[in-house]
């Protein structure tokens, strides 16, 4: 390379350093979330993978009631599977020392003679249990951690009806446990549920299982559609209370991961588009400013002999110079974002490995599609530059064409002193670039509105959900359908003031050729407790016959009020009955079926049965009742509300705090980016004309008032688009992040805007300061002796 | 000398620049011939085409009428990258307000000449041409305005151009700094046998001519030659 040119490229890029740093920190904060986002799926999804497989973590699922040991060779048979693991599965409550609550432990049979096949054990301390030892268990890591259980230490538990005192042997981490959620809960809570590994035949013996399971796991060979193992599963096991098998996909643990990491995919395309595009756009405008600053240079050297890809080479390495700033900065952030992020997944995860190897993919991405950015913004201002014909370029610019606009001729300019004219005819003069800055601040106004609102969502999901809707402190629900008397044996215990009964039938409910897995809940047809409630508010009645869906379920199965859906039971006598959707309803998480209990009893030919109560208490009572809770067998899960909703919040917010924090440090950058820069380029255009007018008699604060009134009239326009598009922003992340399970409702507070347009003010401010110290500094000879 | 080719000829010379609805006729039916290793003082009031002229001349812009050669080029007939050739390897320039890259020095000003000429000198030695090896490693803003624009000369002659072109070289000096630069450009003249053309408004500095050529309105008004050229040192205004 030239070297004059190049010793020029180096002190120019040095000389405006304040503002390529600008440029390369927004530009910076899109490659950082992208390298965060693309390095954190890719490890996660690289650590899930390889703890699958190192685990045997199974492909295809399913359970019965009970099954004969044989049927495990006829599974083994079904083309394309490779192994066949059969367990015991079942709930039981526990009693943990120095915790009120009962506990609900799922119960897990690990083979006892053999090492598992399938969903093997990442055993972190201890051992496994023993043959013969039928009290040794294996515990979940987290939820002894929540305890504080060590190996070695004793819980009590009602294992069929009959107290038992457990040994802790060891504890363990599992494949299939990623996402350990309880019956009946929304997410993860490692101190009301806990997976404990026992031994085989022990769990055998415990729920009259000998000879039998109720639990069937397997592995595909490689190519093997599971849909297909599922069906031929499905049929095998039928005629033993198989309520559906499902394949991997569907795994409850597996699905709560695969749709985080999904969600990160997600976010990986958004964001960084925003900030890439402002810095494309930022470039745009400092790179046009540079060549009409450098003008007559650039005649020069034409004049010189250097030819137009010269001169186009030059400023597009000028471009690419402020670019590996950002590339440099962003993937430096980038990479310890990753790994700090990839670590407290990890650890939200509990994995027990961590395989953070970035490829150079997604750093070689996130520099490809910001330098193109960046060449692309710089596009027109390079190409210009090389156009220049030398003999105009070495002439000074003529000064622009000023003209009275609408707003002048209204008369309405002329009753402004002349710094506000000034200032208004410098928008006026270049409204594409006033735009452009107006929307660059509006973007990061627009940024934090968006990142802000998830707090929002998330505390009208829980007042909506949990506050507003269920009336009862606690549910207590069973396995298995219990006769109704239940409910009046709970109604009868301490401290319980009302109750009310639910029913939960697993079933497929079909319209065409669509077919969801998706419970019936049977429900009185006015609830006073657990209420069917819209997302707006509204309290439904279910109808004396036919269904109550989500409008998610409506859309899944692509049906609307008035269709009729056909509903293949999965328990009981695994009745197929057709019902008519009566009325459909927005929900923010899950896609649930309601019908009047009463109905539902009807339609499955049985008498009244419940699956759960909700009960309301007096707290003075709660104590005494928790302990007759405890000691009734059969109870598969308590749920205390409170509970419930403080895990929701502590899981929501431990994961999109993380996120808001980091998007508001990048706004802030962006904010600042955008308003140093037209600052400064304001001040490098029109130096000559404040120095002028600083030599006429105006004071400092009159220049500053010129140049930074122009950028914070931008601001006050900027502020209420941003919200405007934050608004819009939102609305397309809260699309983008819908899953099944939850959707994340459009609701934000003015608060949230207030806050939005403080931070976005700071950050304008803050680089207006910065400015304003060189209008200060404007040195007034220099500044009328230079020609430009 | 007569016998040879000129180094610069132009026949019927017009320039038409449009703005909008103006059009104004910057030069109007022009003839010209440069002798080689000859200097020539073009004289004439402001706007009457003389650095247009010049313009055309060193192949920064193109006639809009008539023809202009140099030796056997015919400079009307070159595109763009002919005429950045021409300028690259044949032509230097000086202009009124020097026109340094203020972020590179002295000696870096006239590098960014060699090191796209075929046969330069080197930079330092250009600028001891000029008297100024004792500042090479200066910035622009180091410099004043007659060495700024010393070292502008010695950018233009570094590369060993068959043609110097200078607009107003002396326009922003005082006197005294002016001959400094004149003097130089006369050495230029003299060591390299550079055919050159100066452009000024100051009459006194006709005296330093082979030939003076006085234009007005478009066209080359009065020729004259000089019996003989006065050394620039003598000059005063
Ligand atoms: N780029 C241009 N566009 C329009 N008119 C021009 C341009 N350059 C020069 N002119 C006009 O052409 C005429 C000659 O200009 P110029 O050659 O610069 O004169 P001189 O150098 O003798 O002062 C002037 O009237 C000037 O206004
Ligand atoms: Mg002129």
């Amino acid at each position: 390379m030239n070297r004059p040119l190049y010793m020029k490229l180096v002190r120019d890029l040095w000389r405006l350093r304040g503002q390529v740093l600008a440029i390369a920190l927004v530009m910076a904060s899109g490659i950082a979330v992208l390298v965060m986002s693309l390095t954190t799926v890719e490890s996660l999804e690289e650590t899930a993978i390889a703890y699958y497989e190192r685990y045997g973590f199974a492909q295809v699922f399913a359970q019965v009631e009970r099954a004969p040991e044989h049927l495990r060779d006829r599974m083994r048979e079904i083309p394309g599977v490779r192994a066949v693991e059969t367990r015991v599965v079942h709930t039981a409550v526990l009693d943990i020392d120095g915790f009120d609550e009962p506990v609900i432990g799922k119960l897990v049979s690990v083979p006892e003679r053999t090492e598992a096949r399938l969903n093997r054990l990442a055993l972190r301390q201890g051992r496994m249990p023993r043959l013969g030892a039928p009290d040794e268990a294996v515990l979940n890591e987290p939820f002894a951690q929540s305890h504080h259980l060590e190996v070695g230490d004793k819980l009590r538990a009602v294992i069929n009806g009959r107290w038992r005192i457990l040994t802790v042997v060891g504890i363990a981490l599992s494949p299939e446990y990623v996402y350990a959620i309880g019956p009946g809960a929304l997410m993860p809570d490692d101190k009301r549920f806990g997976v404990l590994w026992m031994g085989h035949e022990a769990l055998q013996a415990a729920f009259d299982l000998d000879g039998a399971f109720n639990d069937a796991s397997l592995t595909l060979l490689r190519g093997t559609n599971p849909e297909g193992v599922v069906e031929r599963v499905d049929r095998l096991l039928a005629g033993y209370g198989g309520v559906g098998a499902y394949a991997q996909a569907d795994q409850l643990s597996n699905w709560f991961l695969m749709s985080e990491i999904a969600q990160h995919r997600k976010l990986s395309t958004i964001l960084p588009t925003i900030f890439l595009a402002v810095a494309a756009f930022l470039l745009h405008m400092v790179m046009g400013r540079l060549i009409a600053v450098e003008r007559s240079e650039i005649g020069l050297l034409k004049a010189f002999g250097y030819r137009n890809r010269d001169i186009a080479l030059h400023y597009t390495r000028f471009v690419l110079g402020i670019g590996l700033v950002g590339v440099a900065l962003g993937w430096f952030i980038g990479y310890w974002l990753g790994l700090y992020h990839t670590r407290l997944y990890a650890e939200f995860y509990h994995f027990p490995f961590l395989n953070f190897r970035p490829s150079a993919q997604s750093f070689l991405l996130a520099a490809l599609v910001s330098l193109g950015a960046a060449l692309i913004g710089a596009l027109g201002a390079v190409r210009e530059a090389a156009a220049l014909p030398p003999a105009q370029a070495m002439q000074p610019p003529a000064p622009p064409m000023f003209r009275k606009t609408v707003l002048g001729r209204l008369g309405f300019v002329e009753r402004l002193d002349q710094p506000t004219r000034i200032l208004l005819r410098q928008i006026g003069r270049w409204p594409v670039r006033s735009f452009f800055t107006a929307a660059g601040i509006a973007m990061s106004v627009a940024v934090l509105v968006t990142s802000m609102q998830w707090l929002d969502a998330i505390n009208h999901m829980v007042d909506v959900y949990f506050l507003d809707a269920q009336g009862q402190d606690l549910s207590v629900s069973f396995g298995q359908a219990r006769s109704s008397e239940v409910v009046r044996d709970l109604a009868r215990l301490p401290g319980v003031m009302s109750v009310e009964p639910m029913r939960s039938v697993a079933a497929k409910v079909r319209s065409g050729w669509h077919e969801e897995r998706e419970a019936i809940q049977g429900l009185p047809a006015n609830q006073a407790l657990y209420r069917v409630y819209d997302a707006k508010g509204r309290a439904l009645a279910l109808p004396p016959e036919g269904v109550v869906i989500s409008t998610m379920l409506a859309k899944m199965l692509g049906v609307d009020v008035g269709d009729r859906i056909t509903v293949e039971v999965l328990e009981g006598r695994r009745p197929v009955f057709e019902v008519p959707v009566v009325e459909t309803f927005e929900t923010y998480i899950g896609s649930p079926a309601y019908m009047e209990i009463g109905a539902l009893d009807r339609l499955m030919r049985e008498r009244p049965s419940v699956t759960a109560v909700h009960l309301r208490i007096d707290s003075r009572y709660r104590d005494r009742l928790f302990r007759e809770l405890k000691n009734t067998p059969s109870i598969t899960a308590v749920t205390v509300r409170e509970a419930a909703v403080q895990t929701f919040r502590d899981t929501m917010a431990q994961t999109i705090m993380i996120f808001i924090s980091f998007f508001i440090v990048f706004a802030c950058t962006l904010a600042f980016g955008v308003t140093y820069n037209a600052a400064r380029i304001s001040l490098s255009e029109r130096g000559r004309e404040l120095a002028t007018l600083r030599v006429l008699g105006f004071t400092r604060a009159e220049i500053s008032y010129i140049l930074l009134g122009e950028v914070a009239l931008l601001t006050f326009v900027a502020l209420p688009l941003g919200c405007l598009i934050g608004y819009g922003l939102a609305s397309m992340l809260v699309r983008a992040f819908e899953t099944e399970l939850y959707r994340v409702p459009m609701v934000i507070l003015a608060t949230t805007y207030g806050w939005a347009i403080a931070i976005g003010l700071a950050a304008t401010a803050v680089s207006a300061l910065l400015v304003r110290r060189r209008v200060d500094r404007l040195d007034l000879i220099a500044v009328l002796k230079t020609r430009e | 000398m007569g016998e040879r080719t000129p180094t610069l000829r132009a026949r019927g010379l017009t320039k038409v620049y449009r703005t909008g609805e103006v059009e104004v006729h910057a030069l109007r039916g022009l003839d010209l011939v440069l002798e080689t290793g000859e200097l020539v003082v073009l004289l004439g009031p402001s706007g009457s085409g003389k650095s247009t002229l010049l313009n055309i001349l060193g192949g920064l812009d193109t006639a809009t009428g008539g023809e202009a050669w140099f030796l056997d080029h015919e400079l009307s007939k070159l595109d763009d990258a002919g005429l950045t050739r021409y300028r690259r390897e044949h032509v230097g320039f000086v202009f009124q307000f020097y026109n340094l890259i203020p972020s590179l020095t002295a000696v870096e000003n006239v590098a960014l000449v060699t090191e796209i000429a075929r046969n330069p000198m080197a930079p330092d030695e250009a600028l001891r041409l000029v008297g100024l090896g004792e500042r090479l490693h200066h910035f622009p803003a180091q410099l004043s305005g007659g060495e700024q624009q010393r070292v502008a000369i010695a950018r233009a002659i570094a590369k060993r151009p068959d043609i110097l072109l200078c607009d107003e070289p002396t326009g922003a000096l005082d006197s005294q700094t002016g001959i400094l630069v004149l003097e130089a450009i006369e050495r230029i003249h003299e060591e390299l046998g550079t055919s050159t053309v100066l452009i000024t408004h100051n009459a006194v500095i006709a005296d330093m001519a082979d030939r003076v050529l006085v234009m007005g309105d478009g066209r080359v008004h009065e020729e004259r030659r000089n019996a003989t050229r006065r050394p620039a040192r003598e000059l005063t205004w």
